[in-house]
């Protein structure tokens, strides 16, 4: 358990245009904190402010009992002096030096040997010593990502942001690196702030998330928590899962990386992606609503593989697409489009079947079910 | 040929060089990134002798090296003779007179780092000077190099500034440019043409390092970001 001093509070009050002003005042633990929101929700500039590469208006930033920033004792620690790690999009890795001295960049204050073991040791955890010698205009993606976070670990900060740092890797890589930071963070336990607007990010990484709307905070928690809430539609459409079940594992076949969950309460089975459970397990399954398809006559010869039969319960129109919400053992929430609907002449009361491509389930029990090696989506 | 000519003007292209290297680094520096409203004053300034005849240059300068001008009367007191019409005062002269172009391709090329790497280094705990020199200056050294040899070619090739703070006096302050003009005076043509030679192939082979290095090169301000 790391000691409770490490947490980071921050209030910041930030105007950046006539329309739009940040306005923030929230607490993290050390560990993974998931920073959720559609674009211009005001993520980045929050880290920015963290960071002390851009001044509040006011407000009051403080890991542990070091304050940072106090607009109301003037207080402003220049950024080289903040020991906040901070990785952005775009790494801003130093081109013209090799990996080993863009590890040791932040390093200034030791000495040579402490300098080179510690380096060494942190491209170690990163799995990286191989490429010590080469510049980064020669490294992959994920070896770019892995030099980036060594480079901001190995200082000892005592926060860590990392801004989208995960966006432009696919999904096998950034879950492996994933798996690294938290090993390393296992010993240090610092809090990591991370950004994304990647729902999928949120259940595979988050054990909090805090949700930025328009520069304000809407939601914050345990990532399923903050998902679920009723009063949180916001959240939930952000995330972009409209369904979700708690399930049982009844068995795996790991041969084709798949395993069948049975809905709790419904007499209802789902052939899902694998993870890491065990029969009898209890996982939660989210389903988007725009992933399921509709059908009026029993599907035959697709290659989904759960096709559920159902009556509709209700159509409401939303906007642009029709909100169908089906009773078939457990009730679904399936969005089609209106010509869709007039096409097939749905209506309440329909006989119809529900089409779901088994990775169109996402498993999200928490962390722990996040495996890439077993769950490729 | 007039070797003591040519020598001097590679002495002190050499000289007014290295000082502008140094001197035009933290001008530069300051011109990319700073963000004063009035910046463009001295931009301005800077760049005046790109544009003013070197007559006018040289008559100020002359008139701040005299020896009623503050500069001349602490120069006299401290050194015991006037500062007009010395080797120093063509150093003075030549270094206000080939500022813009040490100062433009150095400005030109630092505003083009990526402002996300100053940041970088910033948050690992390096502040501006170890940026500028870990960061900014690796990254930009073509644009320092080009500046550098830009300076020296440009003294090198001066001609009415250094006539007017330097005067004609052979060893102190006959340069190349002005023997050059002496030879064609006295109708002493091939003397004049052997020097000349000179002077362009010198001039031919500094270039074109430049543009070896660098293919941007007469750059123009840097962008405003």
């Amino acid at each position: 358990m790391p000691p409770i001093e490490m947490n980071l509070t921050a209030r910041i009050r930030k105007n950046l245009s006539a329309s739009f002003t940040l306005d923030v005042d929230f607490s993290v633990p050390a560990g993974i904190t998931i920073l959720f929101g559609a674009s211009g929700a005001g993520k980045t500039t929050v880290l920015r402010c963290l960071a002390g590469l851009l001044p509040p208006d006011e407000g009051l930033i403080a890991v542990g009992s070091d304050v940072l920033f106090d607009s109301a004792r003037a207080l402003d620690l220049p950024v080289p002096r903040r020991r906040i790690a901070y990785v952005s999009q775009n790494l801003a890795l130093f081109p013209h030096l090799s990996v080993t001295q863009n590890v040791q960049y932040g390093l200034a204050s030791f000495d040579e040997p402490s300098r080179h073991e510690r380096a060494l040791s942190i491209l170690e955890s990163f799995r990286i010593a191989h490429l010590s010698g080469r510049k980064p205009p020669q490294l992959s993606g994920g070896e770019r990502q892995r030099v980036a976070l060594a480079r901001s670990l190995v200082t000892d900060p005592r926060l860590l942001l990392l801004d989208e740092p995960l966006s432009a890797l696919d999904h096998l890589t950034s879950s492996q690196i994933i798996g690294d930071l938290r090993a390393w963070n296992a010993t240090h336990g610092i809090p990591i702030l991370y950004v994304t607007h990647s729902h999928r990010e949120v259940f595979a990484l988050g054990e909090r998330v805090v949700v930025l709307q328009n520069g304000r905070i809407v939601a914050e928690g345990l990532p399923l928590e903050v998902l679920d809430s009723p009063s949180l539609e916001l959240v939930a459409q952000l995330a972009g899962f409209e369904n979700f079940f708690d399930a049982t594992v009844l068995s795996l076949d790991k041969n084709s990386g798949i395993m069948h969950c049975r809905l709790d309460g419904a007499n209802l089975e789902l052939e899902v992606p694998l993870t890491r459970a065990q029969p009898g397990a209890a996982v939660r399954l989210a389903i988007r609503a725009g992933d399921i398809i509709i059908a009026t006559q029993q599907p035959a010869g697709l290659s989904a593989r759960n096709i559920l039969p159902g009556t509709i319960a209700s159509l409401v129109r939303e906007g642009s697409l029709m909100s169908v919400h089906v009773d078939a053992g457990a009730r679904f929430e399936v969005h089609v489009t209106p010509r869709a609907c007039e096409s097939l002449s749905l209506h309440t009361g329909s006989r119809v079947w529900l089409v779901i491509k088994t990775h169109s389930c996402q498993v999200v029990s928490g962390p722990a079910a996040f495996d890439p090696g077993l769950a490729r989506s | 040929m007039n070797w003591p000519a040519i020598a001097l003007s590679i002495k002190l292209a050499a000289l007014v060089c290295a000082i502008l290297v140094i001197l035009g680094m933290p001008i530069a520096y300051w011109v990319a990134f700073s963000r004063w409203r009035w910046k463009f004053i001295v931009e301005s300034v800077v760049a005046l002798p790109l544009v003013l005849p070197p007559t006018v240059l040289g008559f100020y300068i002359l008139v701040a090296l005299g020896a009623r001008s503050p500069l001349g009367r602490f120069w006299q007191a401290f050194f015991g003779h006037g500062l007009a019409f010395t080797f120093e005062a063509l150093v003075v002269a030549s270094v206000i007179y080939s500022l813009p172009f040490a100062v433009q391709p150095m400005a030109s090329a630092f505003s083009l780092v990526d402002p996300q790497l100053m940041e970088a280094s910033s948050i690992l705990g390096a502040f501006r000077l170890r940026t500028f020199f870990r960061v900014v200056l690796p990254l930009s050294l073509t644009g320092v190099v080009t500046g550098a040899v830009l300076s020296f070619a440009h003294t090198l090739g001066e001609f009415g500034v250094v006539l007017m703070v330097g005067g004609n006096i052979p060893g102190v302050t006959r340069t190349a440019s002005i023997a050059i003009y002496d030879e064609v005076e006295a109708l002493n043509y091939s003397a004049a043409n052997q020097t000349a030679l000179a002077l362009l192939l010198l001039s031919f082979a500094v270039l074109s390092i430049v543009y070896a290095l660098n293919r941007r090169i007469w750059t123009v301000w840097p962008s405003k970001r």
